[in-house]
């Protein structure tokens, strides 16, 4: 039953979240520092799995399609599509949940346990607004250009590996990728992360939000941050795959 | 002035404040003291709303606060500063932009204008040259005085302080508490100071209640809590041996 409670407070804090704020000069200033720490700064670790990832998914499949009845531009294809519809959007937000989703909590859940938070209330400040709507905006703005650049640097990192292994040659791996593209596959990739980034962010504020004691407690919140972002991120990744591609 | 009446307020099967009733007098220091536990700090944030209680009211000038909606409540919370036990400042901005922040968020000050307004705040409280500081590089009794800049940045009818000794030295305490004096007789502000520090309230207790197991069971000022026959603030307030062998002489 406790589960129906949280979702409940989750709402009313989404209610809070979304309310008229109080100057939007400062919430504009706010949402561009959080575009440059939640995403600017979640740059290089995206880069670097996307690089890493794609070289392996290109291996993988070069290696299952050892048969001379499939074309080895398959490779390619396989990558591509494995890179589009599913490791870019949902590993590497599943990647983000962790890092981003416990960032956040671990701040607000330290403004909270040191009283920041209620010095906001008292003075008149929404405290759930001024941190938690700056972080939702601009994770949502930021988040589809981190996939898009992380399934290009995927694919590089495919065909680099692809060729240094000698599993494909560049141009059939770069035919493969150009085959039957569709734009589409793209556009549900982005919508999905939208959506990703919204629960990464909002899941992961609740949880700082209402952090109640010490220092142990706030690593407390960040860890069921992180957890609960992941889950949630998963159901909605099967719901909007079902929705979306079936 | 602040006038509580009746308050109530239980954290389970637990009353931490039995039917407290109390006049917080405009321009002066009102103090409530009691022993650890007692229920001071939460008798506080009541008062402001940040935990609910369970009946009683908190009238400011005439306005009950706990029959107040939402907006109402955001509205007279900008004529409330308060001091937090641990100053509560924002550690990811700067010691300027800490006492900036509410004056950007509730007023249309210039860029200059918020400057200058945060400068004379923390001038009032004898600091200079920490703007640039970050809560982290600054002393606790400097946090203490920063949050009071903060506090009064806004020009508060009301100053709420929790606890503002604590953590400190004898002699920073007393810097705090004078400044919390002066400045609220120089702003004619209703301060209310929660403490259990017995030199803060021979220092300021101009107007005192003394909080027993929740309940207010005594009330007065500094120079008649030395003479008190009630027993709970008698163990109280000479909880030492150097205080009880004082309070011999002085019989």
């Amino acid at each position: 039953m406790k589960i129906f409670y949280h979702i409940g407070r989750y709402f009313i804090l989404l209610s809070r979240v979304f309310s008229k704020p109080e100057k939007s000069i400062i919430y504009r200033n706010r949402f561009f520092e959080e575009v440059n720490s939640l995403g600017i700064g979640s740059l290089g670790i995206v880069a670097i799995i996307s690089v890493f990832m794609g070289a392996v998914i290109t291996i993988q499949a070069a290696f299952g399609f050892e048969s001379p009845w499939i074309p080895l531009y398959a490779v390619g294809l396989a990558t591509r599509d494995s890179i589009v519809l599913e490791f870019s959007p949902a590993i590497v937000s599943l990647i983000l949940a962790g890092k981003v989703g416990s960032s956040i909590a671990g701040e607000i859940g330290t403004m909270r346990v040191t009283e920041q938070i209620d010095a906001m209330e008292i003075m008149g400040v929404n405290s759930a607004a001024y941190l938690i709507l700056p972080k939702i905006l601009a994770f949502m703005f930021i988040l589809p250009f981190l996939i898009i650049i992380s399934m290009f640097l995927a694919m590089i990192g495919g065909l680099v590996f692809g060729v240094l292994t000698g599993a494909v040659t560049p141009h059939q791996f770069l035919y493969g990728i150009q085959y039957d593209f569709r734009p589409y596959n793209v556009f549900y990739a982005l919508v999905k992360v939208v959506v990703f980034a919204f629960i990464i962010t909002s899941v992961s504020s609740y949880h700082g939000y209402y952090t109640k004691g010490g220092a142990l407690e706030v690593g407390r919140s960040s860890t069921k941050a992180v957890v609960y972002s992941s889950i949630v991120l998963l159901f909605f990744d099967l719901l909007l795959t079902q929705l979306l591609l079936a | 002035m602040i006038e509580a009446i009746n308050l109530n307020k239980s954290f389970g099967n637990k009353q931490v404040l039995k039917n407290f009733s109390f006049k917080f007098e405009k321009g002066k220091p009102n103090l409530i003291i009691g022993e650890s536990g007692t229920g001071k700090s939460v008798l506080l944030k009541s008062m402001v709303g940040l935990l609910e209680l369970d009946s009683g009211e908190v009238l400011y000038s005439g306005r009950d606060f706990l029959k107040m909606n939402f907006k109402e409540k955001k509205l007279i919370r900008k004529e409330i500063g308060m001091l937090f036990q641990g100053g509560a400042l924002f550690d990811s901005m700067t010691i300027e932009e800490n006492v900036v922040f509410p004056l950007s968020l509730f007023t249309d000050k210039s860029a200059e204008e918020k400057r200058e307004r945060a400068n004379s705040c923390l001038q009032r409280v004898n600091l200079e040259n920490v703007n640039k500081l970050y809560p982290s590089e600054i002393s606790g009794g400097m946090k203490k005085r920063v949050a009071i800049a903060r506090a009064i940045s806004m020009e508060p009818e009301y100053l709420f302080c929790d606890e503002p000794n604590s953590g400190l030295d004898p002699k920073t305490s007393i810097l705090i508490d004078e400044l919390i004096n002066d400045l609220t007789y120089e702003l004619n502000i209703t301060t209310i100071v929660i403490t259990h520090d017995m030199n803060s309230v021979l220092e300021i207790g101009d107007h005192i209640a003394f909080l027993y197991k929740g309940e207010k069971c005594w009330e007065g000022n500094k120079q008649e809590i030395l003479h008190t026959d009630n027993k709970e603030l008698n163990d109280f307030v000479y909880a030492t041996k150097f205080l009880r062998n004082f309070k011999d002489k002085l019989k």
